[in-house]
């Protein structure tokens, strides 16, 4: 495997950490992190310091039949819990197939028109999480941004005037970057994107069908 | 166990002002002053629980962290029954998946710190948290002979980060624990926290990659 060379930043992983993120970005960062070791290790180092800051928190006064209850709870039966299908790792990591139903060949597709493709994810509140399909030396429509934008590359690599994006690459645009991402020649890009604002369309067409497709 | 907090049950008539004002003196006096428990004696506490289900073990780390993890939820907005809940369904989680304690990859606090956190998610935004996938070595049961080293390892970097912590100027400190604890939003977290996690992690990653090449060595 190519290594990886856009990474998550701190804060994204401290928030994750702490586990303040919306369920979107949430995705978007356990999908990295399956795939890259240097952001499990910083997410474990975080999570250090999340350990070494319990151990100093202040203490609150604990109602004295608590550990009796604890133990009562101990003692009975652990429910089965509700098992998700057994999935194993393939172009996309089981963290993410739980959320297609299954690995990239399982995206149920919605057409933009100029081939790319898109594919809405279920998450919580806060922000939204999508797929989005865009075809070999084809360009997503130039667009600026509100908030943040987190874009993992899942298969094949596209370009902007940051940087190339390659598999397991994540690129974090917010309000001052107006980008035009190109997916490469040889291999249609599929990311996964979440965004905690809508996006914002430059030119007039896309804007108007916006609300229509959720973007 | 030691109980040094309490506000007075005459506080739950007071008026709220009065009330607040109760609390915070009773906050500012409990204190960070008792002695900081050793890591090494929170790994074997935890490992009794795991190998032998020692309920007295289990007893000792109830006492250790519920007080601790109840401070900390209830400073993240849940009410006192809801810590309490929070606590109880953190412990109990603790006894039943304290199989996957592991203490060359992570610390006994860093271990209850993920599960309270988790729990936590669940009861005040009933979200899911997607969870990365585990490496395929995490799951099996083989232990690596480095296992005492790396556990000694953990244990030295929980130390070093906590006074790394105390050092921090108060304000800063602040900031840390409002990060941490989750009371910020990602873009409201200064990316430059002053905490040197460089040791950490590159002890992770090494190890990560040790792993890999032993697994990729393996006949499958």
């Amino acid at each position: 495997m190519k290594t990886i060379k856009h990474h998550l930043t701190d804060d994204l992983l401290i928030a994750y950490a702490a586990g303040a993120l919306p369920e979107a970005f949430s995705l978007v960062v356990a999908t990295h992190v399956s795939l890259c070791d240097s952001c499990r290790a910083s997410l474990a180092a975080h999570e250090a310091v999340g350990g070494a800051l319990l151990d100093d928190a202040d203490r609150a006064e604990i109602s004295d039949d608590l550990l009796a209850r604890t133990f009562a709870s101990v003692d009975r039966p652990v429910p089965t819990p509700v098992s998700l299908p057994i999935r194993k790792p393939g172009k996309a990591p089981t963290v993410l197939q739980n959320y297609i139903g299954g690995d990239l060949d399982a995206i149920r597709w919605k057409n933009l028109g100029g081939g790319v493709r898109q594919s809405i994810l279920k998450t919580g509140d806060g922000a939204s999480a999508r797929l989005l399909f865009i075809p070999a030396g084809k360009a997503v429509p130039d667009h600026g941004h509100r908030g943040t934008e987190l874009t993992l590359v899942l298969q094949g690599a596209f370009a902007d005037s940051v940087d190339r994006f390659g598999r397991g690459d994540v690129e974090i645009a917010s309000e001052d970057l107006n980008h035009t991402p190109v997916a490469e020649l040889g291999e249609d890009c599929i990311c996964l994107a979440a965004t905690d604002a809508p996006l914002r369309f430059n030119a007039l067409i896309p804007r108007l069908l916006q609300p229509l497709f959720r973007i | 166990m030691m109980q040094l907090v309490t506000p007075p049950r005459f506080v739950d008539n007071l008026a709220p002002k009065a009330k607040a004002a109760v609390v915070q003196l009773s906050l500012h006096f409990k204190g960070r002053s008792m002695s900081s428990p050793d890591p090494a004696d929170l790994t074997s506490r935890m490992l009794a629980v795991r190998d032998a289900r020692s309920r007295a073990d289990f007893a000792a780390l109830f006492d250790h962290f519920a007080p601790r993890l109840k401070g900390w939820l209830m400073r993240g907005g849940l009410n006192g029954a809801q810590s309490e809940d929070c606590v109880q369904e953190t412990m109990v989680t603790l006894w039943h998946k304290s199989a996957q304690f592991d203490p060359a990859r992570a610390g006994v606090s860093t271990w209850v710190f993920t599960i309270a956190r988790n729990k936590k998610i669940d009861m005040l935004r009933k979200l899911r948290r997607p969870e990365p996938d585990d490496l395929p070595w995490m799951t099996q049961d083989g232990d690596m002979a480095d296992d005492a080293a790396d556990t000694l390892a953990v244990e030295q970097e929980s130390e070093a980060l906590k006074a790394a912590l105390s050092e921090l100027p108060k304000a800063q400190r602040e900031l840390v624990e409002k990060a941490y604890f989750g009371e910020l939003s990602h873009s409201e977290i200064a990316t430059a926290t002053g905490l040197p996690l460089g040791t950490i992690k590159s002890r992770i990653r090494l190890g990560l990659e040790r792993l890999r090449h032993v697994m990729m060595s393996m006949p499958r």
